[in-house]
């Protein structure tokens, strides 16, 4: 019996990121407010963290709302008509079911219909995992267009007396349009897990547990800091040099270096490390946003192209590491 | 090469030093990093890693917490490279 070759498809050699969208908690949450049960101070949350201010959403901002506003801001910035996208992929741990996606309400909402919408779990990486997939489903000819969002709300799974991780805790979503392009846009991915980590960022408990449980309190985000802050900026350091080598140029060609936000202290060692050049602007948003997981780099990009338009065109290091351990990084060209 | 332990002092009390500004004469035998010398966990890891290569040895995560003192610090790297 003769087999009929099946037909296949291409897409094009190169992509990138058409526009960037925002939304970030509609409340100012000031270190002030929260050091009481965690018997500390304004001061020794900035020493130890940069974070002066976070954003969080009051009780009736879901996430899938501020992802809905994100994208819609991106996707009209891109110019994309909605039915032209073919794929919205949402980083999030903050679903509030275990499904449906976020995701899929997102692309009906943004009428991105009838997309293939799903969400990934990334934690801290997840908008550079997105990416990954958005420049391969594009340039496989899977996908023309592919809007990828990072969405989140923390302050879902902070515990007000945890000192590990739950006063940096934020909530927003930011959205990227990725498609063709004439030139690369989008560099190769650096990305990969290191599960025996598995331990050292994670819940206090499974949701099941949490009714079976006496105190019947939901499970809470924690993290081994120490452990975290060594992966995260000597690991990490490694990782960004890679992704900088296999783009085929050096610090000093970027534009920006916007980071996951995790901890300004993070931010500034892991720059140090990379010896960063003076001319290149580096994300700091969580000083007034706080950590807001695989929203932070889309919503820094945002920011950092509002307080620098003249970058747009530039290239920015991108690189998310969290919960897995897992990490992903790239160099993009700002929109 | 094993150094003795004055020496493997004064190459931590720089490490110190460096990372958070406390005078290298305050780094002395007795004194506790988070007590004495006001050194927060992040700064603790961050002098561990560039210990790690200054003296050519592997600290553990683990381990970190265990060393408290200047003492266990610098007992430990001396054990760690004999």
């Amino acid at each position: 019996m003769t087999r009929p070759p099946l037909k296949h498809t291409t897409g094009s050699e190169f992509t990138r990121i058409y526009a960037v969208g925002a939304s970030r908690g509609d409340v100012v949450v000031p270190n002030d407010d929260i050091v009481g049960p965690i018997d500390s101070s304004d001061e020794w949350i900035q020493q130890r963290t940069g974070v002066i201010t976070r954003r969080r959403a009051s009780e009736n901002l879901t996430a899938s709302a501020m992802a809905i506003e994100a994208a819609k801001e991106a996707v009209e910035k891109s110019g994309v008509n909605p039915s032209d996208i073919d794929a919205v992929i949402v980083a999030t741990i903050s679903n509030e079911v275990p499904t449906p996606s976020m995701a899929a309400l997102v692309a009906d909402s943004i009428g991105a219909t009838p997309a293939a919408a799903y969400d990934i779990s990334a934690a801290c990486a997840g908008f550079c995992y997105g990416i990954a997939q958005a420049d391969a489903l594009i340039r496989a000819g899977v996908a023309r267009f592919v809007v990828v969002i990072g969405a989140e709300k923390l302050s879902d799974v902070a515990e007000p007396t945890d000192r590990t991780i739950s006063f940096l805790l934020a909530d927003g979503a930011g959205a990227v349009v990725v498609g063709p392009a004439d030139e690369a846009g989008i560099s190769p991915t650096v990305w990969g897990s290191d599960g025996s980590k598995w331990e050292s960022i994670g819940m206090t408990k499974t949701t099941k547990q949490a009714f079976t449980d006496a105190d019947t309190q939901l499970p809470t985000l924690r993290q081994d800091g120490q452990t975290v802050f060594r992966w995260a900026v000597w690991e990490m350091a490694k990782v960004a040099q890679e992704a900088l080598d296999r783009a085929g140029i050096t610090s000093a060609d970027l534009a920006a270096f916007i980071p996951h936000q995790a901890n300004m202290r993070i931010i500034s060692e892991f720059a140090k490390q990379l010896e960063v050049p003076d001319h290149v602007v580096i994300a700091r948003d969580i000083e007034d946003m706080g950590n807001s997981s695989a929203a932070s780099i889309p919503l820094a990009m945002h920011r950092v192209l509002k307080e620098h338009p003249e970058l747009s065109g530039g290239y920015a290091l991108i690189i998310g590491f969290g919960a897995g351990l897992v990490y992903a990084a790239q160099i993009v060209r700002l929109p | 090469m094993a150094q003795s332990k004055d020496e493997v002092l004064a190459g931590l009390a720089a490490l110190v030093n460096d990372e958070t500004g406390v005078p290298v004469e305050n780094v002395v035998f007795g004194k506790s990093f988070a007590d004495d010398l006001d050194i927060d966990s992040i700064s603790m890891m961050t002098i561990v890693v560039n210990a790690e290569e200054e003296f050519g040895v592997k600290i553990p995560d683990d381990m970190v917490s265990d060393l408290k003192t200047v003492d266990d610090a610098v007992d430990f790297i001396v054990g760690a490279q004999s």
